[in-house]
């Protein structure tokens, strides 16, 4: 029978003992929200997570636009678990979507051709000398946000409402493709009922808006962004989806993977220069941000060091909603100093 | 040589992707890629299933192929386990092993992704990096990336990043005895020998197509 509900689509999360892997997109343009997941689970919940600094990309991207080969980041990813393996850690941590969903892919294909594991162990020995086993578990760090949620709440008095009117916020929340459209048991929920992000924003108080779009791709598209004069099907789909979303004038929109953040974030941007429109009603954007972002929100920790000032749109209309404590004024600083501004976009409003 | 279609089948994710295609449409519903190009992954299936040489042919050389976005959305939609997204990925492979990329616009914007991403990967360790991200490229980017690459080494140091420097932490410089584990990784499965070929591919694209586009 086929599951029917997001509880059929329930995952187990390790407790403790995690091997970390980077993700490309999210170390680059949004540095802080990486800290931000490690210093949470060593500083708070106190949990063991190692990152072993000879891992690499997996090469996803360049998988996914076509100029790396299956074999070639079968053994990548071969190489990952292989220091893994050697550390004694058994249940990976991905920071990125489009990781999550080759190293699912990966492991569906090595058990569908157990010659294909083979040959991968046989290519990794030989370009390596290394040896690797396949994780107990495989989590995105999105999965153990949402499984200690109530833990992370327990440090925090803020609630994600309004703190003048004491409404709840409203949010949209937009969960990978990759997370849980190519194997939708590898996720909470599924690709049905995705819960990942949504149970956050209820267990933390805020008010979740669904809407006709919400499961459109933000339209990475790998090579369809990645060179210039194809990225107006990256624009046009992550339009789409403002277009839905802006009647329900959510107060923020929430997500698990880099990419999408960026385009949700640099989207409202461009359609800004390019249309002289913003998803909102003051002229400012809808503020975007990752479940690590949030969750050190929750944590209170201070925006400019979980690097919020590198989204492009602002992110002081939410935080003045919730009524938080901190810096307007240090939010270009760099080591206690003030810097030259950037630039002021033209149409959106910083 | 083998057929066309023999060596699509030799493509592990070929065999996945493929089991029994009705051509009811529902992958083509839920395309992005099909909402902004005029793209049919449905006509894609029934095409491949034809095993016909020449519409394989024509269909490695078409810029057809290269306008599926990746997300996959039809792997869960399709009714019969098909995913077309697979099948597209294993066309795209054969398009570049058999030079027939180079025959179609968009497949000749493969050169540029492999003299980026690819070469990042070996060089840095990375798909994607700061410095790969310039401004000029990259307008979307706004001017807050113009800032934070002005302050790269103070800000991503405030936000808890190795900005290029050894060792552990985000954006860290990859250490050479590790590129050269990735450089033996693409050596040993073939990854290298993929790269020249794009490169070659591009060197005996058709004289026709000669001055149809830059490379940059």
């Amino acid at each position: 029978m086929n599951p029917t509900s997001w509880k059929d689509y329930q995952k187990q999360i390790p407790d403790d003992h995690f091997f970390f892997v980077r993700s490309c997109i999210r170390q680059s343009l949004f540095p802080g929200a990486e800290s931000a997941m490690l210093r949470i689970m060593k500083d708070f919940l106190h949990k063991d997570v190692y990152e072993d600094p000879r891992h690499t990309t997996c090469t996803g991207i360049g998988y996914h636009s076509d100029v790396v080969l299956l074999e070639t980041i079968m053994t990548v990813v071969a190489r990952q678990l292989a220091l893994m393996t050697e550390a004694g850690y058994k249940n990976l941590l991905v920071s990125c979507v489009t990781s999550f969903g080759i190293y699912l892919e990966i492991f569906e294909m090595w058990h569908n051709f157990p010659e294909k594991l083979e040959d991968t162990r046989q290519s990794l020995l030989r370009a390596t000398g290394r040896e690797f086993e396949i994780p107990e578990s495989i989590v995105h760090t999105s999965d153990v946000i949402y499984h200690f949620r109530d833990e992370i709440a327990a440090f925090s008095n803020l609630r994600l409402v309004n703190a003048e009117s004491g409404l709840p916020l409203k949010a949209v929340e937009h969960v990978g493709c990759h997370y849980a459209k190519i194997f939708p048991s590898g996720g909470f929920g599924g690709a049905e009922f995705p819960f990942v992000l949504s149970g956050l924003i209820e267990s933390w108080g805020g008010e979740v808006i669904d809407y006709p779009e919400r499961r459109h791709c933000c339209g990475f598209g790998f090579r369809q962004y990645l060179l210039r004069e194809n990225r107006g099907y990256s624009l046009s789909n992550s339009k789409i989806k403002f277009e839905s979303m802006a009647p329900y004038q959510p107060d923020f929109i929430l997500t698990n993977c880099p990419g999408c953040n960026m385009f949700l974030d640099r989207w409202q941007y461009t359609l800004a220069e390019m249309e002289g429109k913003t998803y909102d009603k003051g002229g400012l954007g809808i503020p975007v941000l990752t479940h690590e972002e949030l969750a050190g929100i929750m944590l209170g920790m201070d925006p400019w060091k979980l690097g919020l000032q590198m989204h492009q749109v602002q992110v002081e209309t939410l935080l003045d909603k919730l009524g938080y404590n901190y810096s307007k004024k240090e939010k270009y600083y760099i080591a206690g100093k003030p810097t030259v501004l950037p630039q002021k976009p033209s149409v959106l409003l910083v | 040589m083998s057929s066309l279609y023999a060596q699509l089948q030799s493509d592990i994710r070929f065999q996945e992707g493929l089991t029994a295609c009705m051509n009811c449409g529902v992958c083509t519903a839920i395309c992005p890629a099909a909402a902004y190009y005029d793209y049919d992954p449905r006509e894609i299936c029934q095409e491949v299933q034809s095993q016909d040489e020449q519409t394989l042919i024509h269909l490695l050389k078409s810029d057809t192929i290269w306008m599926c976005g990746q997300c996959l959305s039809c792997k869960t939609r399709c009714p019969r386990d098909n995913t077309p997204g697979y099948i597209i990925s294993a066309l795209r492979t054969l398009s570049q092993q058999t030079g027939y990329f180079a025959h179609s616009r968009m497949g000749r914007q493969q050169l540029r992704i492999k003299r980026t991403v690819g070469e990042s990967i070996l060089k840095e360790g990375y798909c994607v990096h700061p410095k790969l991200l310039v401004p000029a490229e990259h307008p979307e980017q706004g001017p807050v990336w113009q800032w934070a690459l002005d302050h790269g080494k103070e800000l991503f140091a405030q936000l808890g990043s190795n900005y290029y420097e050894e060792g552990e932490g985000g954006v860290r410089k990859i250490d050479d005895q590790t590129l050269g584990e990735l450089n033996a990784i693409f050596s040993e499965t073939g990854g290298l020998d993929f790269f020249d070929r794009i490169e070659e591919g591009m060197k005996n694209r058709p004289a026709a197509e000669e001055n149809q586009d830059s490379l940059f």
